[in-house]
Formats: C-alpha cells, structure tokens, sequence
C-alpha cells in the first residue's frame, strides 16, 4: 500500500487491517503518536488523514492508502508549528504522554476554525483526555496559538 | 403505568369478546352491548380494534406483510403497517442517531454518547471530533467502535428521540423533514440503505433492530401502498 506519510512516499507492505498507530510506531518507527486505550476513547493516537483528526489505534491501514497521513513529527519542519510553539511557552505539558494527540486535535481544530470560541475548543477536545488535567492550559495555548485573547488560565 | 395495565386489561377483555364473537358464543343482546362499548371508547379503542386480529410479534421478530391481510380496511391496514415499521424507528439501534439535541445516543438505554460529541454544522461532528475520527466504514470487530459507510447523525429535523409514532410518520412523509424524499424514495432508503442496514447486523454484542432490512423495505412499501396513513396520536 501507497500511503504518504509527512510528506514523504511511503510503501507499507502490511495487513491492510492493522490499525494505523502499529504501522506509524512499530513499521516506521514514528513514535511520537502514542498508544493510550486502544479504542478511540482517549485521543492520544490522534493523527491527521487528508487533514482530518483520526484515532490511529482504530483506524485500518487500508483506510489510508493513496492519502496522507500527518503525524505529530510532520506538523511542522522543526516544531515551530504555532501550537508547538504555545505549548512550549505555557509549559501545557505535565507527564505529556497525551499531549502529541492533543496537539494534532487542536491543529485539525485551527486548520477548519483559525479563531474558535471557548465553545468550538470545549466540544473539539472533549475527546482528548489527559490524566494529568492540564485542561486549562491546553485552552489557553489553544488560544494563544490563534491570536485570541484568554482571560483565565494563561497565567 | 396506570394507563397500560388499564389498557392491557381492556385489551385481553377484547380479545376474549372477539374470540367468543367468532365462535358464535354471544347473543345477540351481548353483540349489541359490545358494538356499543366499543362505539363509545372513541381512538383509543379503535386503533387497538384495527390490530385486534394480528399476532403477536417478538421482541426481535417483524410481523411479514401478508400478517396485515387481515386487517380488510385499507387505511386501517395502512396504519398498522406503520406501527409495525416503527418499531424499527424507535429501536434503539436506529433512534440513538436521530437525537432531538445535538448529541447522539448509545447502547439500549439510550444514554448520551460518550465521549461527549455534538453533531456540528453537517451533521458529522465538529473539526477535531467528526463521527469518522473514530468510527470506519464497518464495525471493528477487536476495539468494539461500531462502523458503517457515512456514519453521521440525522439532521435534526428528522429527529425521533421522544417523538410519538404518530408525530414520526407524519415527519418521514414530509419533504421537508425527510431529506426531500419522494415515498418511493423512502422505501428505498429503509429497504437498501448502507447505513440503515448498520441497525441489523450492529456488531459485538449489540442487540440488532427487529427482523431484517428487507423485511423493513417490504413493510415500508406495503404502507405507501396502502395510502401512507399515519396512526393517530394516542390520548
């Protein structure tokens, strides 16, 4: 299966029924998206297809054949993706095990919505759950990456 | 619950006085008195009096077409075939993706769907959290997430969630509500559909809609045959 993967050709040679967090992690060796629960109920496999947020551990390879497929390691050429750069300067992360599937949620979320309400951010993320509640955080870099103001949790 | 011990208590009285009608066993004063009682029980009664003569179906199992045969009226026909396409409509299977609100349903008791999703401006989730961020175009059969091609909600005038059976057959024969579909639109949608046919083979160990997608389409055509007739609204 031809499958373009940040950018670049790939050819995976795999059951067309393995789901796409194996093929990314254990075939190519792109370990930043993480295994969390296994059945789409956490987030943290987040990835984008043809620029929609997917849950790798979920979604078959063979669904992504001849698309292209966006990982935390190609969201940007060297991490300065403006969510990147806001997670860093409010420190979001705490353990960070979520966080690359945070990151591509809110990134599929800026990339249809450029400017979204606390609402627009509430029901986008309320998928991605971190253990560490660093809910607040993630908003307010959410916001700052869009150049909106945030009244509470930047501070 | 007063009301349905109340009415199943008026229904077995009935259907012992039907029974005692066909053998022959009531005289004619007694014929009289029943063409009376059941004169002056108005809809209620009458709706039970046009279904009085077809089986019982199970709880998994949708009565055949040729069942309603008995029923010789035409709209009285016509209205016991929608009451029995509806009990596919308000199958959970089926109702948990026509929500009243904006966020779908799950499992038997129909619970708010978790995570919790909203039905954005397509009917398909919002950026970030769409129906096919999770689930595929069939059922994964290791993870649970069920799946079907199109998985999405139905707008939110074709909603049925609390809706009376009466209200939903009005609705699906309205253009308006319906997605702008003709009858012989509709019977091919509930008979054919991809995403209908989810609600009969639902994966894990979801419990499916009653009987089969076929039988839904026949009974669909039967009703549009029949004059479409909607039941009325009980009181």
């Amino acid at each position: 299966m031809k499958i373009k993967i940040n950018g670049v050709d790939k050819t995976l040679d795999v059951d067309p029924e393995m789901p796409l967090l194996w093929a990314l992690r254990d075939v190519l060796g792109l370990t930043g998206t993480k295994y969390g629960c296994g059945e789409a109920l956490c987030g943290a496999c987040t990835v984008h297809l043809d620029g929609h947020a997917v849950r790798a551990c979920v979604t078959p390879v063979r669904r992504a054949e001849g698309r292209a497929v966006t990982t935390i390691e190609g969201l940007s050429p060297d991490g300065n993706h403006p969510l990147q750069q806001a997670w860093v300067e409010l420190r979001v992360p705490q353990c960070g095990y979520c966080q690359a599937g945070q990151i591509m949620t809110a990134a599929a979320l800026l990339a249809a919505k450029p400017k979204p309400t606390d609402a627009d951010i509430d029901q986008s993320m309320a998928g991605n759950i971190c253990r560490c509640g660093t809910y607040t955080r993630i908003r307010a870099a959410i916001k700052k990456a869009a150049g909106t103001p945030d009244d509470a949790g930047s501070k | 619950m007063l009301d349905n011990a109340a009415a199943a208590r008026d229904e077995i009285w009935a259907r012992r006085f039907l029974a005692a009608l066909a053998e022959n066993r009531v005289s004619r004063m007694r014929r009289l008195l029943l063409v009376l009682i059941v004169a002056s029980c108005g809809g209620k009664q009458s709706s039970f009096t046009e279904t009085a003569t077809l089986r019982r179906a199970g709880p998994n199992e949708l009565l055949p077409v040729t069942d309603f045969e008995v029923i010789r009226d035409r709209a009285p026909r016509s209205r016991a075939l929608f009451g029995e396409v509806a009990r596919v409509l308000v199958h959970p299977r089926c109702s948990n993706c026509h929500p009243s609100g904006d966020t779908p349903h799950q499992r038997m008791t129909m619970e708010l769907h978790d995570p919790s999703v909203v039905r954005g401006p397509q009917d398909n989730g919002v950026a970030g959290m769409e129906c096919t961020t999770c689930h595929q175009d069939r059922n994964q059969e290791l993870t649970r997430v069920p799946g079907a091609p199109k998985w999405h909600l139905a707008p939110i005038e074709m909603a049925w969630v609390g809706k009376s059976v009466s209200y939903i057959c009005k609705q699906i024969k309205d253009p308006k509500r319906n997605g702008g579909k003709t009858l012989a639109q509709l019977v091919e949608h509930n008979g054919h559909d991809e995403l209908v046919a989810w609600g009969w083979a639902p994966g894990a160990d979801r419990e499916p809609a009653p009987g089969t997608q076929p039988q839904l389409g026949a009974l669909t055509a039967a009703w549009v045959e029949t004059g479409a007739e909607c039941p009325e609204e009980s009181r």
